[in-house]
């Protein structure tokens, strides 16, 4: 499964509130660091298990773990709207 | 003393031209003229100041924000002030060409409106022949990798139509609906009782939309609005009246809200005199009612006064007579059965003909 970011989505630094956000459509939303490093990894070619083996190697943490929290966020952004789906 | 809070959205309101007349527009009744408005070279410093002052999204609006000539360089300068752009539009006066400008300038997001599922019901309501130019917008929308709202204001004449608006949006591949009812400040007061639709018929469009959410979630978002007047709990208005929204109108009033004129007493200062940030942090208008001091029982310590804010000012003005009274959204209100009452008396009469948005007719002797 290739997640991408749906058209008109984009990660942004707010830097007033010192936080990460998605912009979307009429909508903005507060991501967490962990949410943020995953989301940085999705660039409409990466899998959720290469972008969950980077950060793995990157954090020194549990790549299966790290699978399971990536597709969970993925699937919630999906049905929010925010992510698709190219295979 | 109320928190101060950074706003996150700014409506831009660049111009009241619109070659449409809805009688439910949101603008206000007393529109500005041509001559009036903000140079491009004025909104760029606005868009400077808004996003420093911690806005992340600019809606572009009007009117219909297409009249203004300088629409890509407005757009460029929003971009570059690393605003999320937003354009809130009719379609009328978009071509392919100018959508490709737009597109290349940084433009983020088309919300595009439509009056009915049906051409020609969609010209009457518009009071102008554009329904067939607005299905084009939105194919160059798809086509230029734009992601496209559906924007269908729903009221008396059109609420029944909620599930082929649903099929309108589908087939447009928009990514997103907004059916929301109109409320009723401005235009739509003035003509409130051509446009309630009846209980039965807000109760059907709720239906709708419960199934289509189900059946299309992850493909479609939908956004829906409620009428005030058959509400139970009022909606935080603007997310709260200087919280979270600033609007800066034609001619450079800074507002907390696009109907904020409509309430006597309050100043309002524009960007000409003074900056964004001073006008948000201790303009006398923001300062009114900001927070929870100003509010009269049953809002003043209400366990919901900091998740409704007390609602809508300019519909307690309108229909308690006091801008400080509880909204009569709420169940709460000691206005709200006679609310209720309003819209279903309203919406059983035969409708009376809506006047048409216009500017105000010159009078020569």
């Amino acid at each position: 499964m290739i997640p991408r970011l749906r058209p008109g989505v984009r990660i942004h630094r707010d830097r007033v509130r010192d936080r990460w956000v998605l912009l979307a459509p009429e909508r903005v939303v507060e991501i967490d660091d962990q949410a943020h490093a995953i989301l940085a990894r999705v660039d409409g070619t990466a899998t959720v298990e290469v972008i969950a083996a980077a950060l793995a190697d990157e954090y020194e943490a549990d790549a299966a773990e790290i699978t399971s929290d990536a597709a969970a966020l993925l699937g919630d952004l999906n049905h929010k709207g925010y992510v698709a789906w190219l295979r | 003393m109320a928190a101060l809070t950074a706003p996150i959205g700014l409506l831009a309101e660049l111009t009241h031209r619109c070659p449409l007349a809805c009688a439910y527009c949101s603008n206000p009744l007393d529109l500005v003229r041509q001559q009036a408005e903000l140079d491009a070279p004025t909104w760029e410093r606005i868009f400077r100041e808004a996003a420093a002052l911690g806005v992340l999204q600019v809606h572009l609006s009007g009117g219909e924000p297409a009249s203004r000539r300088d629409l890509v360089e407005i757009v460029a300068s929003a971009r570059a002030a690393d605003l999320y752009t937003n354009l809130i539009t009719s379609g009328i006066g978009l071509t392919r060409e100018r959508m490709v400008r737009l597109r290349a300038a940084g433009l983020e997001h088309v919300q595009l409106s439509i009056q009915d599922t049906e051409a020609a019901s969609s010209d009457r309501i518009a009071g102008y022949a554009g329904s067939v130019r607005k299905h084009d917008v939105a194919k160059w929308t798809i086509e230029l990798g734009l992601p496209l709202t559906l924007n269908a204001p729903l009221h008396r004449a059109n609420a029944d139509h909620a599930a082929d608006f649903i099929a309108m949006a589908l087939a447009m591949e928009a990514g997103r609906v907004e059916l929301a009812h109109i409320q009723y400040y401005g235009w739509g007061l003035l003509n409130r009782a051509a446009l309630m639709p009846t209980l039965a018929q807000i109760e059907r469009t709720i239906d709708v939309v419960n199934e289509a959410r189900s059946r299309l979630a992850g493909r479609l978002v939908i956004d829906f609005v409620l009428p005030d007047y058959y509400a139970e709990a009022p909606k935080p208005c603007m997310g709260g009246w200087g919280r979270e929204v600033i609007v800066v109108t034609p001619e450079g009033s800074v507002l907390p809200c696009h109907a904020a004129r409509t309430i006597p007493g309050l100043a309002f200062e524009t960007v000409r005199a003074r900056s964004l940030a001073d006008i948000w942090t201790d303009g006398t208008a923001f300062e009114a009612f900001r927070g929870t001091d100003w509010m009269q029982a049953p809002c003043r310590g209400c366990a919901n006064a900091e998740r409704d804010w007390g609602g809508c000012r300019c519909q307690a003005l309108a229909l308690a007579g006091d801008a400080a009274a509880t909204d009569p959204a709420c169940a709460l209100s000691p206005r709200h059965a006679a609310m209720r009452a309003l819209a279903e008396a309203e919406s059983a009469a035969d409708p009376p003909e809506p006047q048409p948005r216009r500017f105000p007719q010159l009078v020569v002797d």
